[in-house]
């Protein structure tokens, strides 16, 4: 497979960006939503939340990385079909990209709404930079709630569409995602 | 035959038998609303609220007539770690989004000599009221150096998390709160 994309191929780099980060994002909203209603003495209750916090940060870093590549790369051209659902698609995607950034953004303004850096796994600390605003932490974390929710319901509108270019356009859609050749191509 | 003089000259005297207004000095921040918890029962862990406001009456000829409102905004809670504040704001203790403030209004003030005192009253928290008893100590109070007059006391009281209806659990040696309540006064 190659790295860069082409105008028919996304590369291994393109692939793998995707595809580590889509489990890790609905992990994330399942660790978020199963960590809040745990008890004080469950032995979760420190590490659900710093696995959390961790992971965010990753995926912070890992979402800039990708939209720098996506960047740098040429996208290929999307399967045939109507310009609105070219358009709504192309749309949806950076409403996502938009939505990823919100998302680590407010969490992070959460955790640092008091001064304390988050701690990332021990490997090293993010300090906190925007602090002390009133009430902070419970807007930052309004918004991070609500922010996870739209996001996974375009998540889950994604992987519908996803299946409805495969199973019922019978076009290359999904198959591009794994890297391989449209499915005209490879026919 | 002393107590019977004293009334004497405050009716005399007039104006000073009157009950003076004192509002709290939030202004100035000379007044503390904090609490504290036991942390697994290992330690104690301190909190405040930042925003309240409030009034006393009090005269020092009469005390057993003395009276306060005070009412905090619970939205305002400050342990000094943003992330338990949230939690503690949030539904599973304070519910600040449904019961933004908390309040408390005295029913009876009962001196019991040496600057020591019993205030009764009826506190309101998390959207149940209970009667509590305050023990208080006078601090001081007098002229301060611009031109006021100011009266100051110190209260603690506790009470089970439970008995307002906060049922989060944390653990058999946390579930009594104290609060330690600091007021100053000036004079209206």
């Amino acid at each position: 497979m190659q790295t860069r994309n082409s105008p028919t191929h996304y590369g291994w780099v393109a692939v793998a960006f995707h595809w580590l980060m889509a489990p890790a994002i609905i992990g994330m909203f399942a660790l978020g939503w199963w960590m809040r209603g745990l008890s004080y003495y469950d032995p979760w209750y420190r590490q659900g939340p710093d696995i959390h916090k961790s992971v965010g940060i990753l995926l912070l870093i890992l979402l800039t990385a990708r939209l720098l590549w996506r960047w740098a790369n040429v996208s290929p051209a999307p399967e045939p079909a109507p310009r609105w659902q070219q358009r709504a698609a192309g749309f949806a995607h950076w409403v996502i990209y938009g939505l990823l950034l919100a998302i680590s953004v407010s969490g992070y303004l959460i955790s640092t709404a008091d001064g304390r850096a988050i701690e990332v796994f021990s490997w090293f600390q993010v300090p906190a930079t925007l602090q002390g605003l009133e009430n902070q932490e419970d807007i930052a974390g309004v918004i991070h709630k609500y922010l996870a929710w739209t996001l996974m319901g375009l998540v889950l509108l994604h992987g519908l569409a996803a299946f409805k270019h495969h199973f019922v356009n019978k076009d290359g859609t999904l198959r591009k995602m794994f890297g391989l050749a449209p499915r005209n191509n490879a026919a | 035959m002393k107590k019977l003089a004293v009334l004497l000259f405050a009716a005399l005297v007039g104006t000073s038998a009157q009950a003076a207004i004192y509002k709290v000095d939030t202004q100035g921040a000379h007044a503390f609303v904090q609490f504290r918890i036991k942390h697994l029962g290992y330690s104690w862990l301190y909190g405040r609220f930042d925003k309240f406001d409030g009034s006393f009456s009090y005269d020092e000829a009469k005390p057993e007539a003395s009276s306060i409102e005070m009412t905090v905004d619970t939205t305002s809670l400050n342990s000094n770690h943003a992330e338990r504040d949230k939690h503690l704001r949030g539904k599973d203790f304070l519910n600040v989004d449904k019961f933004p403030s908390a309040t408390f209004k005295s029913t009876s003030f009962e001196p019991k000599g040496d600057g020591k005192a019993v205030l009764k009253g009826d506190l309101t928290l998390h959207g149940v009221t209970k009667p509590i008893a305050i023990d208080v100590t006078e601090i001081g109070g007098g002229k301060d150096p611009w031109g006021g007059y100011r009266q100051g006391f110190t209260g603690k009281t506790e009470f089970k998390l439970k008995d307002f209806g906060i049922d989060y659990d944390l653990g058999p040696a946390s579930q009594t709160v104290e609060l330690i309540l600091d007021v100053e006064g000036v004079r209206q």
